[in-house]
């Protein structure tokens, strides 16, 4: 079956074909089962070694249909790398089933790469003392991007991260920044269907991150490429992402929209409000007042509950000057469902 | 069917080492200074190392029995061949540090052969200068020494070459499948590459037995030059081989492709398995 999909092949046909064969029409990227088991050796004496297995993914399933822009997070170690590894053909599934395009990845590598594009934040796929231009030509004759199709694409990325400038600049004197803008054009210019992007923001500073988060937002509304990305900045999941996967110890603990961590995390707003004068702790339940300093105090409420009605009552008791509402940092939210896994770990063992 | 697509992907790496090679090239020729410092350092380094045997020859009139232009037959073979793979794959033992860096797994999602990535990694221009140097030897050395061409003499001299390189091209792909095990292995490649080189320089007289068997059947450098050689010079065979085991360098040169080739796809099967 994999022998008769033509090389060139369109990916819509051969996403019907195989979505017809699995069932799962609109599934593009499909984990079933997943798992990666590595053996890791220790050194325990000079020469003695001691094995061990190391799950690094643990029976992950999901599916991400085409078009879909979805954050993959977790502490580090959780398994992000290595399911991204595994996607893109880097390392082959010690079991289970996957399938991205319809392409067993670990087997037909060099077919999936034309279909896919690989970001990798921290190392860079660019040539280091040539003009930035010469890495896109490089791409255009290794991919075999057909003239036109290239040019439309590399005006396209140029103009919108801002690459015109530096296109006749050696990579080794671009910023960070520049340089992971040109690593995204890079990885682009073959038109993949999914791009999978390893810590695309690390390092880079506030504003070009947002180039970078712009970007990969128009990417995904205009030419609906599908959008996998792994990150530490929760700030690139909550402006890009409307789905979140979040991994430890090799498990997918959560899968679902961002707001519905808050909901899983049993995470809290906070409402500011600053009294005219000095006084005791609000009591306003199921609100509870968390900190007080001077005439301001602090009131912390699940995330889930109206702010309106806590603002009526309060300033319908208290003489209130000002107030503000605080959002969850989600990042305190997944801190707080990586401490409570530790803990149902240890109430087992 | 298996055969076209073999041959496409034999195709493919051609095309994908041609590319990169290129643009190693490139890269190299932005710092035109540096280049040029290389190039002639490497000419002068490599051109060097037979100074040093012209020297010994001062002093003595054989080496195990070979006098100067004998020698300088089989220094200008083995250099020239092994140039021509260090040329071609000398780079492979940069695969370690880039399995350290990570910077491999990149290579991983290109759409191209990864030994035609890896086998044109650094690809260096200076390396010609060996070539250069070995060919010179080789000349001097066909022209010097006293033998009496035959037609079969004059086909293998060429033939050797060509082998050498292909047997030299092998060791490289095997060494650097190794690597992939042990990823700190670069000097172990080494030993086996221009220590290999550099023992070819000296007759098999000069060594013991055991140790031309082991050249010869384990780690077969032998076939590169000695046993041709001993043909080509109307010596006798470093072993007790048969007439015809001159002409077999094409033959070992085919056998070490094929293990080496396997060697490489075990290696990077492991690395894809276990992600060191």
């Amino acid at each position: 079956m994999d022998v008769a999909v033509d090389e060139t092949g369109d990916a819509v046909t051969d996403g019907a074909v195989d979505g017809a064969v699995d069932g799962a029409v609109d599934a593009f990227i499909e984990l079933d089962r997943v798992e990666k088991v590595f053996d890791v050796r220790k050194k325990t004496g000079f020469l003695k070694r001691e094995r061990r297995q190391v799950r690094a993914v643990d029976s992950i399933s999901f599916t991400v249909a085409r078009g879909e822009m979805v954050g993959y997070i977790g502490p580090n170690g959780a398994g992000k790398s290595t399911t991204i590894k595994m996607l893109t053909g880097i390392l082959t599934p010690s079991g289970g089933r996957l399938r991205v395009a319809g392409i067993d990845p670990s087997r037909e590598r060099t077919r999936l790469a034309h279909r896919i594009g690989v970001v990798f934040g921290q190392r860079t796929t660019l040539w280091w003392d040539l003009p930035l231009i010469d890495s896109y030509k490089l791409m255009h004759r290794m991919y075999r991007i057909p003239d036109a199709r290239y040019r439309e694409n590399l005006d396209r990325c140029v103009e919108l991260l801002e690459l015109g400038d530096l296109l006749d600049v050696p990579v080794r004197q671009l910023s960070l920044g520049q340089r992971m803008r040109g690593d995204i054009a890079a990885a682009l210019l073959h038109d993949p269907e999914v791009l999978y992007l390893d810590e695309p923001t690390i390092g880079l500073d506030v504003i070009s991150k947002a180039k970078v988060r712009g970007f990969l937002r128009e990417l995904n509304t205009e030419r609906g490429t599908t959008v996998l990305l792994t990150t530490h900045d929760l700030q690139d999941i909550e402006q890009l992402c409307s789905r979140v996967m979040v991994i430890d110890h090799g498990r997918l603990m959560y899968d679902g929209p961002l707001a519905g961590l808050h909901e899983v995390g049993e995470s809290e707003r906070t409402l500011v409000v600053d009294l005219e004068r000095e006084l005791p702790p609000i009591d306003a339940a199921p609100a509870r007042v968390v900190r007080v300093e001077g005439p301001r105090q602090w009131l912390a409420f699940p995330a889930s509950e109206s702010a309106a009605a806590l603002v009526a009552r309060v300033a319908a008791e208290y003489p209130l000057v000002d107030l503000s509402v605080r959002e969850p940092d989600i990042e305190a939210v997944i801190a707080k469902m990586y401490a409570g896994d530790a803990e149902a770990e240890k109430a087992v063992s | 069917m298996t055969g076209v697509v073999r041959g496409s992907r034999l195709g493919e790496g051609l095309r994908a080492y041609r590319l990169i090679a290129g643009m190693w090239i490139r890269s190299a020729m932005t710092y035109r200074a540096s280049f040029v410092v290389t190039v002639c350092g490497n000419l002068a380094v490599t051109g060097l190392d037979f100074v040093g045997i012209l020297l010994m020859f001062s002093q003595v009139d054989a080496l195990g029995g070979w006098r100067l232009p004998e020698i300088a037959f089989l220094y200008g073979l083995s250099v020239t061949a092994f140039g021509i793979a260090d040329l071609v794959l000398g780079s492979m033992d940069v695969l370690g540090s880039r399995i350290r860096d990570g910077s491999f797994d990149t290579l991983l999602v290109r759409p191209a052969p990864v030994l035609a990535q890896i086998g044109a990694d650094h690809f260096a221009v200076r390396r010609l200068g060996r070539i250069t140097q070995g060919t010179v030897v080789l000349i001097w050395a066909l022209a010097s020494v006293d033998v009496d061409w035959s037609a079969a003499k004059v086909l293998l001299v060429p033939l050797m070459v060509l082998s050498g390189a292909v047997i030299f091209c092998a060791v490289f792909v095997a060494g650097a499948a190794f690597q992939i095990f042990a990823q700190d292995a670069a000097e172990v490649q080494n030993a086996f590459t221009y220590g290999g080189t550099t023992l070819l320089q000296y007759p098999p007289t000069v060594f013991g037995k055991d140790f031309v068997r082991g050249v010869t059947f384990m780690f077969p450098i032998a076939f590169v030059n000695w046993v041709p050689a001993c043909y080509v010079l109307g010596r006798p065979y470093p072993l007790d081989l048969p007439e015809w085991a001159a002409f077999a360098p094409p033959l070992v040169a085919a056998v070490c492709c094929g293990l080496a080739g396997l060697a490489w796809r075990a290696g990077l099967g492991s690395y894809r398995s276990t992600g060191s």
